[in-house]
């Protein structure tokens, strides 16, 4: 029997043991989910510094957008949000990273669960060997749900989202590979979202696609922020200006600044902001 | 100048010989095998394939026992050494670290080094007894209910050299899967961890699944060494041309039957019969071989054009 | 027993996949876990399977190694004694005849697909060469048996030299092949700016700058053809006494070690160990001293 309390608040159901993981995944009211606040971070990659003394908050279901020269560390923040930087050897953290309060950075935290929660999108769109159907389902499949109704469900509600179901719906059988590029990465963003997540992060998603597919992936991003907070790192200031309600500015592994993206590239605070911005360098 | 030139053209002329000798060898091979098994050939035909009576002395020869023989352990060979090749092979290249890595994949190779008659002689006095009064006699004690497991127990047989075949063919199996699973993009695993995945989730569901085409190709090409192997086979087969459910029993393969009673052919029709065997055993390993390395191929070039 | 409900409303769907994780949590961990300790035990086991047959080899083998071994011809049937000193120069014999087989037709040839040879033509022989190394060892020896034997109307040593060497042709023009084509187009277009002919060049140039891959080539051929029996079952045959001409049969290594091995007298089973233990050493070596010659050319011709 599912317990719903009025204001959607933790849902209790008998026989599950209510561990540690219970409070890290965030199960908390609605209006706290997808929040990412970082305090005071600096990440080592071995002797080098990457990022200094990083302190930023987002609220949920915001678009924010990270740009900077390459190298500036956009790429390397982002991935800690996931601890995806973990796979890489010799590399430290120090400071936190509170996803809805919690700090994932912490000894205890089940890490599986936090990729489940904070999904990603890679620069270069990765669909599986499978058929689409497969790929969608995949995230579901190995946390051990079986029941046909709720893949069906899932896979078809997930497609929507992403603006891909009307494409593919009489082809879930095929091979995800024999998707075109952009359509693979609608595929991917599919597939992040079926597992709902609470944060989305995007690498560089456009940046192996045509303008049109760009075009199509920005206009599904102002519909996704309905639901998931987006984090985009980009190469492409233009696409900031137009798909962020937020932007932040790094360079040497440093936030430069972080505002409103109009204010941002309209009247931006910092003169090395309005520098990057305006060209002067790249 | 054109004196340069015609010396030029002399030795390119005289030099492109070498290359050619190559496709002759390859055709001489071939038609050579043909010709001399002409005799067998028109005499038996098809029914050297069904027939499974060899009798140089009637001269009645049917291949059915040694094509059976090398088809059982080949494939129990394949059985055994392809899981724990890949196993192998995913250790390496996952998990280990990379000092640990590169030793362990020296080491292989040294395995893959070692002459096919060592193994054999390795096999007659080591494996041999160990089959004989520890494993066989284990195996039909609590799996004697399975065919495969019955009868009576010598030691030799298609267990026996189902397992030193395994142990021959493993380090190829494990070199080029280990190639392979390194050759997939490292991203492909991070959008498996993205979503949740453990790190066996990502490496089995994920990076096996783009690398199955390359695996495929090493397991093919294990296959293609190992209906060839003739020396360790033959030394403890126990060379008994049977067919029979039992793998406790001796039996014979293609390459053993030559092996065995090449040099001692008095016949004509007997010596036709074995060169058919070794025209069987060469176009059998030829196309295994093409279709081990058009799969191989396919996957180095690059595992995003393969998986199209 | 929780039943889900249809409609997967956004809440839901957490509560099913937080509810369903949990469920398989333990049992994923547990295999991820596992998993390390099984993969990690495949590669154990099969360096334990190396090391076993190394071990046995040394244990049963070492005790028959005197100088009897090294220089006596094997004793008549059923006599204790002698050994297998005719097996080792005949290897060596035939290993020699071999390389004059093997080496010029494989060096010519990668050296022709590397220089001057079309695309088309070049992956044609290619191909070929691969369909060659896929063939058995035993074939090759039925071949020679075709081709030398039976024109010879007996074993001989030739003929075991001839089916080795032919299998070495393959394996030696991929490596010359590979090892020419690396050598620096600079070197090339040096010499030719300075008037010499193409071919010149080939010769004086190239194949010197790549001799260390090309032997390198040569000696990993060799050390695969060394172990080989097959073949020499009816071409060289096996002698119990020194040969006295290259067309008589002649004793090898690997097949002295097959024929003692299954033999049914036991100082027959010894002298094949240590029979073995020289085979093993002599392709070891060769493949080891490979190694180590690449990498001491390397280390010179970078400068070091």
């Amino acid at each position: 029997m599912l317990l719903k309390t009025k204001d959607n608040e933790r849902i209790i159901v008998p026989g599950v043991p209510a561990d540690l993981n219970d409070i890290q995944n965030g199960y908390k009211s609605m209006s706290q989910k997808g929040s990412i606040k970082v305090k005071d971070l600096n990440f080592y990659y071995g002797t080098l510094h990457a990022l200094k003394n990083i302190t930023l908050s987002i609220e949920p279901r915001q678009i924010v957008a990270m740009i900077g020269p390459s190298g500036c560390g956009k790429s390397t923040l982002l991935r800690l949000f996931n601890r995806m930087n973990d796979l890489i050897p010799l590399t430290r953290v120090e400071g936190e990273i509170l996803i809805d309060g919690v700090n994932i950075y912490d000894k205890n935290t089940d890490v599986v669960s936090l990729r489940r929660r904070v999904g990603m999108v890679f620069q270069k769109s990765t669909p599986f060997p499978k058929s689409i159907y497969d790929n969608i389902a995949y995230g579901l499949r190995i946390v051990g749900i079986k029941d046909r109704h709720i893949l069906d469900g899932t896979v078809e509600k997930s497609l929507k989202r992403a603006a891909l179901w009307d494409e593919v719906k009489d082809h879930l059988g095929k091979s995800a590979m024999s998707l075109s590029g952009g359509q693979q990465q609608r595929l991917c963003i599919a597939r992040a979202i079926a597992v709902d997540p609470e944060i989305i992060l995007m690498d560089e998603p456009c940046s192996a696609l045509d303008p049109i597919a760009t075009a199509r992936i920005e206009e599904l991003m102002g519909t996704l922020k309905e639901d998931y907070t987006i984090v985009i790192v980009t190469h492409n200031m233009q696409q900031a200006a137009r798909v962020s309600d937020k932007t932040a500015f790094l360079m040497h592994g440093q936030i430069i600044e972080f505002t409103k993206t109009t204010d941002f590239f309209t009247k931006p605070s910092n003169k090395i902001t309005e520098d990057y911005i305006t060209g002067r360098f790249g | 100048m054109s004196r340069q030139d015609t010396s030029d053209i002399v030795f390119r002329r005289i030099l492109a010989v070498f290359p050619i000798s190559i496709l002759i060898l390859v055709a001489g091979i071939f038609y050579q095998l043909v010709s001399a098994s002409l005799p067998s050939l028109h005499k038996f035909g098809i029914s050297f394939f069904y027939n499974s009576t060899w009798d140089p002395v009637a001269e009645n020869f049917g291949a059915l026992p040694f094509i059976f023989g090398t088809l059982v352990t080949s494939f129990v060979a394949l059985l055994m050494a392809v899981p724990i090749g890949v196993g192998a092979a995913i250790y390496l290249a996952e998990y280990a670290p990379p000092g640990v890595s590169k030793t362990i994949s020296i080491l292989v190779d040294l395995l893959a080094a070692i002459p096919s008659v060592i193994y054999g002689l390795w096999g007659i006095f080591v494996l041999v007894p160990c089959m004989r009064n520890n494993i066989q006699p284990f195996l039909g004690k609590y799996l004697g209910f399975l065919p495969f497991f019955q009868g009576p127990n010598y030691g030799v047989g298609f267990l026996a050299a189902s397992i030193i075949l395994a142990i021959i063919i493993v380090p190829f199996i494990i070199s080029v899967s280990r190639e392979v699973i390194l050759a997939v993009p490292s991203v492909y695993k991070e959008s498996a961890y993205a979503l949740g995945a453990t790190r066996w989730e990502a490496i089995f569901d994920i990076v096996l699944s783009y690398g199955r085409v390359g695996i495929l190709g090493a397991v093919i090409l294990a296959l293609g060494r190992a209906i060839g192997e003739t020396m360790a086979v033959t030394m403890i087969i126990g060379n008994n041309a049977v067919i029979t459910s039992s793998l406790f029993s001796p039996g014979y393969t293609l390459a053993s039957v030559l092996a065995n009673e090449f040099a001692e052919a008095d016949t004509n029709m007997y010596l036709s019969a074995l060169i058919e065997i070794g025209l069987v055993l060469f176009i059998v390993s030829i196309v295994v071989n093409i279709l081990a390395r058009v799969l191989i191929w396919s996957v180095t070039k690059g595992p995003a054009e393969v998986i199209k | 027993m929780v039943s889900y409900q249809r409609s997967c409303g956004s809440d839901q769907m957490k509560d099913v996949i937080h509810n369903a994780y949990n469920r398989t949590r333990t049992q994923r961990f547990l295999w991820n876990n596992a998993m390390v300790y099984i993969l990690s035990l495949c590669a154990l086991g099969i360096l334990c399977i190396l090391f076993l047959i190394l071990f046995h080899l040394f244990v049963q083998g070492i005790s028959s190694l005197n100088l009897n071994f090294f220089t006596h011809l094997p004793k008549p049937v059923g006599e204790t004694g002698g050994g297998m000193a005719n097996g080792i120069l005949g290897t060596f014999t035939l290993l020699g005849l071999a390389i004059c087989v093997g080496v010029p037709i494989g060096l010519g040839a990668g050296v022709y697909l590397s220089e001057y040879a079309d695309q088309r033509f070049a992956q044609t022989v290619r191909f070929m060469a691969d369909v060659m190394n896929g063939i058995p060892s035993i074939v090759y020896g039925i071949f020679a048996y075709i081709v030398c034997v039976l024109p010879m109307k007996g074993f001989s040593a030739l003929s075991g030299g001839f089916s080795l060497g032919i299998m070495m042709i393959p394996m030696i023009s991929r490596t010359s092949e590979q090892f020419v084509r690396m050598v620096p187009s600079q070197l090339r277009e040096a010499g030719l700016a300075l008037g010499v002919p193409k071919w010149r060049v080939t010769v004086d140039i190239v194949i010197p700058a790549a001799l260390a891959g090309i032997t390198t080539g040569i000696m990993v051929a060799l050390a695969r053809v060394a172990g080989e029996t097959a073949p020499l079952l009816f071409t060289a045959f096996g002698n119990r006494y020194w040969q006295h001409s290259l067309t008589q049969p002649i004793a090898a290594l690997p097949l002295q070690v097959f024929t003692y091995a299954i033999s049914p007298f036991d100082d027959w089973h010894r002298q094949a160990w240590a029979g073995a233990i020289v085979l093993i050493l002599m392709v070891f070596l060769i493949n080891g001293w490979a190694q180590f010659y690449v990498m001491r050319r390397n280390r010179w011709t970078s400068g070091k």
